[in-house]
């Protein structure tokens, strides 16, 4: 595959992990104080699952996979809302395919699904907009859900819904935004982190001016990164070498693809669509304020929530589940009390079990080995 | 003078069906029914002139018995949508799942059953065109259908057409493959690239709107199979990737052997628009089904004569060695990456699902 296998190779991986290991000794840290770097997307968690790559850094660089993963961080409530309009009479709710096993409090969608719900997976907003049309007689829910990656294309469905007078299509808004996330994490008082990997595919969409204020005001290094293998190694480098040169900045690593200022389209469509919810539950990490959008009073016909009355129930995570720390870095996976026991891939009891991008369960399925194992 | 009457056994005329669609009349038990089965499967399926219907296939034991000491038999019941695919459709699979499900175990396929399980509304020759399809593999399999059942179910009952084909087949004395035997320097062989057919259904399914040039490989591998045997009876096991995919089969023969295995991701063939078309869908080509892809496990004395004689075949041109069994956990599968990193390859807890960016 051209423009992707250049990205996979294997020898320059190899010299890239070296390069890693000579910074990792320059950086001077106490043993037992490693180097945390966070990847915020949970497509780079998937990444570095897929090809093995915490295996080949060194022991004192750890990789804490943060809350970049939409599905994950999806309050049971709001899974409980989804279930709700689903099971409604004449509705058919339109989701990407790894919401649907998301657990709510009493099922997921899958399950309503087999109860009877009309639940059909969906690849774009587009498509659940083309079953709105075909079937004027049904109400189609699309769940609108992802950082800003996916709320471009939420927005343009509903402008082509509007200019196309659409009468039974509406949007379950669960978009969320980065910047305030980051924001929080870094606030949170039992964290410790060293640097970041910036979210490549949110990138695309807002640029990479909005996370200055993690070097400025935080004063901690960020790389902006792609998520092809290489992309990550050389972007946790990167960050490295601006550890161990004392500076902290923004770099960009997937210029090919994320623009310094962003996709004006893009975010002129997400201006006139959405605005500022004052606050947006996240399953592990509680409320952050500014953290999620919703519609726009002049869209308000396309807005689930003000279409149907939804049961909008806040539900406390299960106590065992410690899901919010693994978020923060504060635990890895395997720490978790219930991880492996009372909660599996097959029987998640939280949110990061379920998709493959949540790092309980990238952990669960593509294992844990000893760095030393893996470096040979 | 007794003069003796002749007994005509005259050939049955086989009844026809003149509507163009089946409705419930067609499941009926009468003469709707008689028509369609005639029509449809007898007509496609019967080698030799029309004989009386009988409720059994009847097979003679010596001709059993003069090929080998076991009896394979086994059933797979075949939903695929959309019915028809490139490479093949639902028909040429119910032939081909069946007879590979026997090949595998070593057997000499010979006999299958066709069940159909028909929802009304569907076309008269669509069915023609399946049966034609099954009549057709068979041939070229070697097998004969000789039994099979009909049912008409209500609109919404199934979806179109359901198959379910079973299948007899004798295995030769002194072939013993398991799923147990494998043992730790093993290699881990295929007979080609894998993941074609599951994406190519994906693919054919049409809501992704993704157009790829990618055909389905399914096909009978009992002739593959038979020379691998010849040229290296030592092979300890093979099954057919099928649903769930070539990692779901490693998974179940680590488990199985109590050994683990690695494989290579470098040395595993996938094509390129497969790959692709995982790539835009967040899908592993590991766990996509094949319909004409077999893992085999091979002694190390073994594995190039398995490839040579693979590689013989039309069907295993692209025959390679993808891993080895190896001391570790047993029951583990991991795969050494590309870039020299590993990670476990494990079962799919359910369905996989494209994921959401």
């Amino acid at each position: 595959m051209k423009y992707v296998e250049e990205f996979r190779d294997g020898a320059k991986a190899r010299v890239l992990a070296k390069e890693i290991r000579r910074l990792a000794k320059i950086i001077d840290r106490p043993a037992d104080r490693p180097i945390h770097i966070m990847e915020v997307c949970g497509g780079h968690t998937h990444s570095i699952f897929r090809y093995g790559i915490e295996g080949m850094l060194p022991e004192s660089v750890e990789l804490v996979h943060g809350p970049g993963c939409p599905v994950c961080v999806l309050p049971m409530g709001r899974v409980d809302d989804c279930v709700s309009i689903a099971e409604r009479e004449g509705v058919i709710f339109a989701t990407f395919g790894d919401a649907m096993r998301v657990p709510g409090s009493s099922k997921s969608l899958l399950q309503a699904k087999a109860d009877g719900a009309d639940v059909r997976m969906v690849y774009s907003p587009m498509d659940a907009l083309a079953i709105a049309r075909q079937r004027p007689d049904r109400e189609v829910v699309f769940f609108g859900l992802g950082f800003e990656t996916t709320m471009p294309s939420t927005a343009l469905t509903i402008l082509r819904a509007e200019r196309l007078r659409v009468q039974n299509f509406s949007v379950f808004c669960n978009h969320i935004t980065i910047v305030p996330t980051i924001k929080a994490i870094l606030d949170s008082p039992d964290i410790r982190l060293d640097g970041f990997l910036g979210p490549g595919h949110v990138s695309m969409v807002i640029g990479v001016k909005p996370y200055e204020f993690v070097a400025r005001f935080y004063r901690k290094p960020m790389v902006v990164a792609g998520f092809e293998p290489l992309d990550i190694l050389q972007s946790i480098w990167m960050v490295m070498k601006q550890l161990a040169e004392g500076r902290c900045e923004i770099e960009n690593q997937y210029g090919r693809v994320a623009p310094e200022r962003g996709n004006d389209p893009a975010l002129s469509a997400v201006g006139r669509v959405y605005e500022l919810r004052a606050f947006f539950e996240w399953r592990g990490l509680g409320s952050i304020d500014h953290s999620g959008v919703r519609l726009r009073e002049e869209y308000a016909r396309f807005d689930a929530e003000r279409r149907f009355a939804i049961p909008n129930l806040k539900i406390a995570d299960p106590k065992s589940c410690q899901c919010g720390e693994v978020l923060k870095g504060a635990i890895k996976p395997w720490q978790c009390k219930v991880f492996g026991t009372a909660c599996t891939p097959q029987t998640p009891l939280g949110a990061l079990m379920v998709s493959s991008e949540g790092a309980c369960a990238a952990y669960h399925q593509f294992g844990r080995f000893p760095k030393r194992e893996a470096a040979e | 003078m007794s003069v003796a009457v002749p007994l005509f056994r005259t050939p049955r005329a086989l009844g026809e069906v003149f509507t163009p669609k089946v409705t419930l009349a067609h499941g009926g038990g009468g003469k709707a029914m008689k028509d369609l089965i005639d029509d449809v499967f007898i007509r496609a399926f019967t080698t030799s002139a029309p004989a009386p219907l009988e409720d059994q296939a009847r097979i003679g034991l010596c001709e059993l018995t003069a090929r080998g000491d076991r009896l394979a038999f086994t059933t797979d019941s075949f939903v695929v949508d959309p019915l028809f695919f490139p490479g093949g459709d639902i028909g040429k699979l119910a032939v081909c799942g069946t007879v590979n499900d026997l090949a595998v175990g070593g057997a000499v396929p010979l006999y299958l059953s066709c069940a159909a399980i028909v929802e009304e509304g569907v076309s008269v020759k669509l069915l023609r065109d399946i049966a034609a399809s099954m009549a057709a593999m068979a041939a070229e399999a070697g097998v004969k259908i000789v039994t099979g059942d009909t049912k008409v179910v209500q609109r919404g009952g199934c979806d179109s057409l359901f198959l379910t084909t079973t299948g007899v087949g004798v295995i030769r004395a002194g072939i013993n493959l398991g799923v147990e035997k494998a043992r730790v320097g093993d290699a881990v062989l295929v007979n080609g690239v894998l993941g074609d057919h599951g994406a190519t259904i994906l693919c054919a399914r049409g809501d992704m709107m993704l157009e790829a040039p990618i055909t389905s490989d399914c096909a009978c591998l009992h002739d593959l199979i038979a020379s691998l045997l010849q040229a290296a009876p030592g092979v300890r096991f093979m099954r057919d990737a099928t649903r769930g995919g070539v990692a779901t089969v490693l998974n179940e023969i680590a488990e199985a052997s109590h050994i683990a295995l690695e494989i290579d991701e470098e040395a595993t063939p996938i094509r390129a628009e497969v790959k692709g078309f995982c790539e835009i869908l967040g899908l592993d080509p590991l766990y996509l089904a094949n319909e004409g892809k077999i893992v085999v496990i091979a002694p190390p004395a073994e594995v190039e004569a398995a490839l040579d004689a693979m590689r013989g075949h039309p069907l295993g041109r692209d025959a390679c060695a993808i891993g080895r069994a190896i001391e570790d956990e047993p029951g583990r599968v991991t795969m050494r990456t590309i870039l020299g990193g590993r990670r476990i390859v494990d079962m799919l807890v359910g369905e996989q699902l494209p994921r959401i960016c």
